[in-house]
């Protein structure tokens, strides 16, 4: 932001705009009990070289994953971004945060949404993805909304263990449309299959399933896709993007619409945003689906041009009977996530998939070697696990944060979800970092 | 612009024709076909959908809008124009014909007092 100064002439000249003598005239209207009688109580002026020295102390408070080993998941993962994500992305030509305006100007933004969608679609197995949306947690409830939308009935089941941030999120999206969310059991850390059968009825709009789910594990995503379909509701799945460098894509396994947190594909984790929803559907909602839509034309000289597309479903023209009121979508962050996928590529993409796939499951070993450390579910997991510890996590996190380690989160803090410490590791991590781990919490247990 | 004398016509514009006093076919008027330009899609109900005199029963989309499309009568769709799915254009070519919407079974031929004739409806739309 830039530096606007506050000149006494600039002042006189403002108060004799306004048409007042002065500024205790200006703001008379507010009561003399709330106003402060004196000046503020400032520090004297710093120059600019104290300040910058002060905000780095301050700054160096915080605990930051180039001086920390992380093993934080849930939602939000420390993998690795090739310097030339930033470098494109903050080119002047495409360095802003918003959706373009005067859309058919921005050509190279259009086309680089273009590219995204197709990215997505390849990656997800959809028929079409959008220009995408805030966040995993808003694409979910977006993904909601447009089910209850279309089948015009009102229950959500929710098969297995979701992200419960994004559920809160659900809850709020879609509380004015008095939807009634059912949760299923998952003793065994996966969507309990019978219950599911109990649950799904000719009244629910969908099911939503989260592949890996929030612990990590692997869902029977072939039984839930046919409960679900039995009962003509949609069935949204909720992606981890990594993971579909290994995983079969949703598409082929019969999801309706795929949604997921794209903070994967190359965005920073910066405080938990801003962040990136993927949105993907098959071909039959595709003028049901929120959000933005680039396409590709042809323009009156025959040469290839990109427009924004179906754009009546959205709010601007439909007004109150559009799908959705999103007419936005997080340009920055999806161009991160394009410039990413187009690094890594097909191979390369499975290749992190991999390293996190091998890595997990080294350390997830090594834990449970530990006296009184054990893996909490018997299932396959992906990148992410659950350990029950012989000590209370809050201390296991309070003690080993002071070592620089970040051991992941403790899930009793979201009710309904039980107790333990959920554990990710991504490529980044390296066997010395895991070891140093595993050594600290024998520490810990010894 | 042709408005046939043999059908009843809504404010919203769209169009009835009553065969064997029991069936309704639907459809919307010339009129709002050259105003809404190349129609691109429409959605269409599921068959078994009950639907009430003047409310909507789908929605209709040109390049540059969308809009909602009333039913002139009550009673159940009992067809669809599945023609429609892959040629919507067949509404801009034929509105009366080829171009028709839903057929429905209708519940109350007195509701046809509700709707205007040709003559009406022409003196609606300044024609």
């Amino acid at each position: 932001m830039g530096f606007v100064p506050n000149t006494e002439e600039d002042k006189k000249e403002m108060l004799k705009a306004i048409g007042v003598s002065s500024f205790e005239e200006l703001i008379s209207d507010i009561p003399a009990e709330i106003r402060l009688k004196e000046e503020l109580n400032l520090p004297e002026p710093l120059s600019e070289y104290e300040v910058l020295k002060e905000l780095q102390d301050i700054s160096e408070k915080n605990l930051d994953l180039n001086h920390a080993i992380c093993f934080l998941g849930g939602g939000a993962y420390d993998h690795f971004i090739p310097s030339a994500v930033f470098t494109i992305i903050s080119r002047s030509e495409f360095y802003t945060a918003y959706t373009p305006y005067q859309a058919e100007v921005s050509q190279g933004t259009l086309q680089s949404i273009y590219e995204y969608q197709t990215m997505i679609c390849r990656l997800t197995g959809m028929d079409a993805a959008n220009a995408s949306m805030y966040d995993g947690g808003s694409a979910l409830a977006e993904a909601v909304l447009l089910s209850i939308g279309y089948t015009e009935r009102k229950e959500v089941v929710v098969a297995g263990p979701v992200n419960p941030n994004y559920l809160k999120v659900v809850k709020t999206y879609t509380h004015p449309r008095k939807a009634q969310i059912k949760l299923t059991k998952f003793d065994a850390g996966v969507c309990d299959i019978e219950d599911l059968k109990q649950k799904v009825t000719d009244n629910t709009a969908c099911v939503i399933v989260q592949q890996p789910n929030f612990f990590g594990n692997i869902e029977d995503v072939f039984e839930i896709e046919r409960i679900t379909h039995l009962h003509g509701a949609l069935f949204i799945v909720a992606i981890d993007p990594i993971s579909l460098g290994l995983l079969v894509p949703p598409g082929e396994y019969g999801a309706d619409i795929v949604v997921g947190e794209g903070q994967p594909l190359g965005i920073p984790l910066s405080f938990g945003g801003p962040y990136l929803g993927i949105f993907a559907v098959k071909e039959f909602l595709i003028r049901k689906m929120p959000g933005r839509l680039s396409g590709i034309t042809i323009d009156r000289n025959g040469e290839r041009g990109f427009t924004l597309t179906l754009q009546t479903r959205e709010q601007h023209i439909r007004r109150e009977k559009a799908t959705s009121n999103i007419c936005t979508n997080q340009g920055l962050m999806m161009l991160a996530a394009t410039v990413y996928m187009a690094l890594m590529g097909k191979q390369g993409l499975k290749e992190v998939a991999t390293l996190c796939l091998q890595k997990s499951h080294y350390l997830a070993e090594k834990i449970s070697q530990i006296d009184g450390f054990k893996l909490k579910y018997k299932q396959p997991f992906f990148k992410e696990f659950v350990v029950e510890t012989p000590l209370p996590v809050s201390l296991i996190k309070d003690k080993l944060q002071a070592k620089k380690i970040l051991p992941g989160i403790d899930i009793s803090k979201f009710a309904g979800y039980g107790d333990g410490l959920l554990i990710a590791v991504t490529e980044k991590r390296t066997k010395k970092e895991m070891d140093i781990f595993v050594d600290e919490l024998k520490n810990l247990a010894g | 612009m042709q408005f046939p004398e043999n059908l009843r016509y809504t404010k919203e514009h769209e169009w009835v024709r009553v065969e064997n006093d029991s069936i309704g076919v639907v459809g919307i008027t010339d009129y709002a076909q050259s105003e809404l330009g190349d129609i691109v899609y429409v959605e269409l109900p599921q068959i078994g959908k009950q639907v009430k005199q003047l409310e909507p029963f789908g929605t209709i989309e040109a390049v540059k809008a969308v809009s909602d499309l009333f039913s002139p009568l009550s009673g159940e769709v009992i067809e669809v124009n599945e023609k429609l799915k892959d040629s919507p254009d067949l509404i801009n070519k034929d509105p009366y014909g080829e171009g028709w919407i839903i057929k429905i079974k209708i519940s109350d031929l007195s509701e046809l007092d509700n709707l205007l004739s040709a003559e009406d409806y022409k003196k609606l739309i300044g024609k």
